[in-house]
């Protein structure tokens, strides 16, 4: 990383094709475009199947970044779906100290238990939990994007919350019950996990 | 701006004065092609027998029939093929068919 | 002011569209710029343009859509990627033969087979010869002012004009974009009032007719004439274009070529990527550079030329095959530009990124690497190379 591009934060999502990883990747640029942020959020696309895991990367940075390849070695990982864990090596290039984010229903002490050889930061979030309690239905992108938030420490906490509101209402203007959901299970994921 | 006309592109225009895309900016260009050269039979008109039905006219694929208030005069033969179409639907035998003979 | 917005490279150019608010959108999806005509008939239900939006069965009528709208007078869009632009072909020629203004956005991504819907740029490449104006993107804020730029430079140069960008890469990716104002767009391409079309009963008018041999070698040399004059209106199109969003554009970009030694030549987003990696090697004291082209259609020979032949070694860079045995379709012709010149670059070609294989900058770091090694070496050993591909010889150290 050259010096001009000291501070950018590079996460790389891990998710199944359905799951909602690529917009959870898009919604956390959008925050980050909100707080005034030089953002990247793309997806890598395989197999165009339901079920496949894909991945998305985010880099989020005080000055524009040109660099248009994938990232190899994130700050951050964050896994939507544990089960890639036996899948997919999401810790691949994961930096010295970086945190991995997972949707889990496990403790940080148990996902790590999974991985031999890892000892870095866990941050577990129970997304499907949240969703259900919040939205009804299990749509995990916004515990995640808010738990990623949270750990990552890339985005003020309370700005980037009043900007997800916008961000909400621009994305469910024609679902408007979906707004106050998603921003509820933002705040409780905000309040709830911690990185251990 | 002043278009050139369909007269004056012939096998001596350059690439500089033809039209862009070879764009035709008049209609009915296709009677300054003499296409009557073409002909190796020709239609004959026999007045006398012709009861003005003007059957053969739309039949003519050249529109080498003219007419002129009502009724058809003689074939335009600088454009005429000689393609006999209007010979066989001609009810009346007004219209004959030789071989060309220039 | 312009407006601070954060979007993907298909959304800008689904904006400009609507800014545009052209006459008529010809539509057939494909990935990956299916979202184009997505987002452009979202406009539509909403109101924000009067577009006749037609959709089709088929790529090979969506661009015939756009003929006959182009031909009627109309200002036409519309929008491809891979087989769809391949099923387009002959209808390419047809617009570009008969000079009809419009613009299409291609969201680059590569041919069968194997079946991919990765980004490389075969397709564009493959219709390089069809007589198309071909402009390339690095992001999404490119492809956004080269769509609005397009608009005038075919009703200036009456060629059509394809606005690439990468599929996925940029066509997918969300980044920070800055739009102008929906006026100031339609004031830079002003009203399009075409000199005859066939929509005019006052003039009439034939299009495309019959060209039969004592004729058909004019026009195309007319044509030709007309993509060489398309040079300056093109430069005229960004100069205008510059003034109003303080974004300059030129037929390519050259980053840190004042007193470079070695150049890497690229086309599309990895040029963004390359330029990390001249950083890097300028940190570390090595006089790297980089040439983004931009404009492929005209080729701008000369400059390119006199750009490239200030260092001395410059690598190609292909991100599409042409089976020559003899290097990609930008080496061919940029490495051929060089010919005329006294004293030029040693020059190599690297084939990359095909079907959507990732470029970093740690390739770019070995490009450099070894423009650096053959400026020294003084040869540059086989100059029609692959990187990014897997090779059983690796760690050999034979020469390839």
């Amino acid at each position: 990383m050259s010096e001009k591009q000291g501070k950018m934060t590079e996460i790389r999502w891990h998710g199944r094709g359905g799951q909602g990883a690529k917009t959870a990747c898009l919604l956390l640029a959008e925050a980050a475009f909100f707080s005034g942020k030089y953002v990247q959020g793309f997806p890598e696309y395989g197999p165009e199947r339901m079920g496949a895991p894909i991945t998305a990367y985010n880099r989020i940075s005080d000055e524009e970044c040109t660099v248009h390849s994938n990232i190899y070695t994130p700050d951050h990982v964050a896994v939507v779906d544990e089960t890639l864990l036996s899948a997919v090596d999401v810790l691949s290039g994961l930096k010295e100290g970086g945190v991995l984010i997972i949707n889990t229903t496990k403790t940080a002490d148990e996902v790590r238990d999974e991985l031999p050889g890892f000892e870095g930061p866990v941050c577990v979030v129970d997304a499907k939990k949240i969703s259900m309690e919040m939205l009804g239905r299990n749509f995990p992108n916004t515990p995640m994007l808010a738990a990623v938030v949270k750990a990552s420490d890339v985005l003020d906490e309370e700005r980037f919350i009043s900007d997800m509101r916008k961000s909400f209402e621009h994305k469910f203007h024609d679902k408007p019950e979906m707004i106050e959901g998603n921003m509820k299970a933002l705040q409780k994921t905000m309040d709830e996990v911690r990185v251990e | 701006m002043k278009k050139i006309r369909a007269k004056e592109i012939n096998e001596k225009i350059t690439w500089q004065d033809i039209t862009p895309g070879a764009e035709i900016y008049e209609p009915a260009t296709s009677r300054y092609v003499q296409t009557g050269d073409w002909r190796v039979m020709r239609p004959e008109f026999i007045e006398d027998k012709c009861k003005q039905c003007l059957l053969c006219v739309p039949f003519c694929p050249d529109s080498s029939i003219p007419v002129k208030d009502g009724r058809r005069g003689d074939f335009d033969f600088a454009h005429c093929k000689g393609c006999g179409i209007c010979v066989r639907v001609c009810p009346f035998d007004a219209i004959d068919f030789v071989k060309e003979d220039r | 002011m312009a407006i601070r917005e954060r979007m993907s490279g298909n959304e800008a150019v689904a904006t400009a569209m609507r800014q545009i608010n052209p006459d008529v959108m010809g539509a057939f999806p494909i990935t990956p710029s299916t979202e184009i005509p997505e987002y452009f008939s979202q406009f539509m239900a909403d109101g924000l343009v009067d577009t006749q939006f037609v959709p089709v069965e088929s790529e090979h009528s969506a661009m015939s859509v756009c003929i006959g709208a182009s031909a009627a007078g109309a200002r036409a869009v519309t929008a491809t990627s891979s087989a769809g632009l391949a099923y387009m072909w002959e209808l390419l020629y047809v617009a570009a033969s008969s000079r009809l203004p419009m613009t299409m956005a291609v969201a680059n991504r590569a041919l069968t087979g194997p079946i991919s819907i990765g980004n490389d740029h075969s397709d564009s490449m493959g219709a390089r010869d069809s007589g198309w104006i071909q402009i390339y993107a690095e992001s999404n804020q490119e492809v956004y002012d080269n769509f609005i730029q397009g608009v005038t430079i075919t009703e200036a140069t009456r060629i059509p004009v394809m606005i690439c960008q990468d599929g996925f890469i940029t066509s997918h990716g969300v980044s920070n974009i800055e739009l102008l104002e929906d006026e100031k767009v339609r004031e830079y391409i002003g009203e399009y009032e075409p000199e005859d079309y066939l929509l005019n009963s006052d003039h009439p008018l034939a299009v495309g007719p019959y060209g039969t041999a004592p004729y058909y070698m004019e026009v195309k040399r007319q044509q030709a004439q007309a993509m060489k004059d398309a040079m300056p209106v093109i430069l005229e199109a960004a100069e205008k274009y510059g003034k109003i969003t303080g974004r300059n554009y030129g037929f390519f970009e050259e980053y840190r070529m004042e007193d470079a030694e070695v150049a890497v030549v690229v086309i599309g987003s990895s040029a963004g990527t390359g330029k990390a990696a001249v950083d890097r090697m300028r940190e570390e004291g090595k006089k790297a550079g980089l040439i983004k082209l931009r404009v492929f259609r005209p080729f701008p020979r000369i400059p390119l030329a006199e750009a490239m032949c200030r260092v001395k070694a410059v690598a190609i860079m292909d991100k599409a095959e042409s089976f020559s045995n003899s290097g990609g379709p930008l080496f061919s012709e940029a490495r051929s530009a060089l010919y005329d010149l006294p004293q030029r670059p040693l020059a190599i070609n690297y084939i990359y990124g095909l079907g959507g294989r990732d470029i970093t900058v740690e390739d770019f770091d070995r490009i450099y690497d070894e423009l650096f090694a053959i400026e020294k070496s003084g040869d540059p050993g086989d100059v029609y190379r692959y990187i990014g591909v897997r090779d059983s010889r690796d760690g050999e150290g034979q020469e390839r």
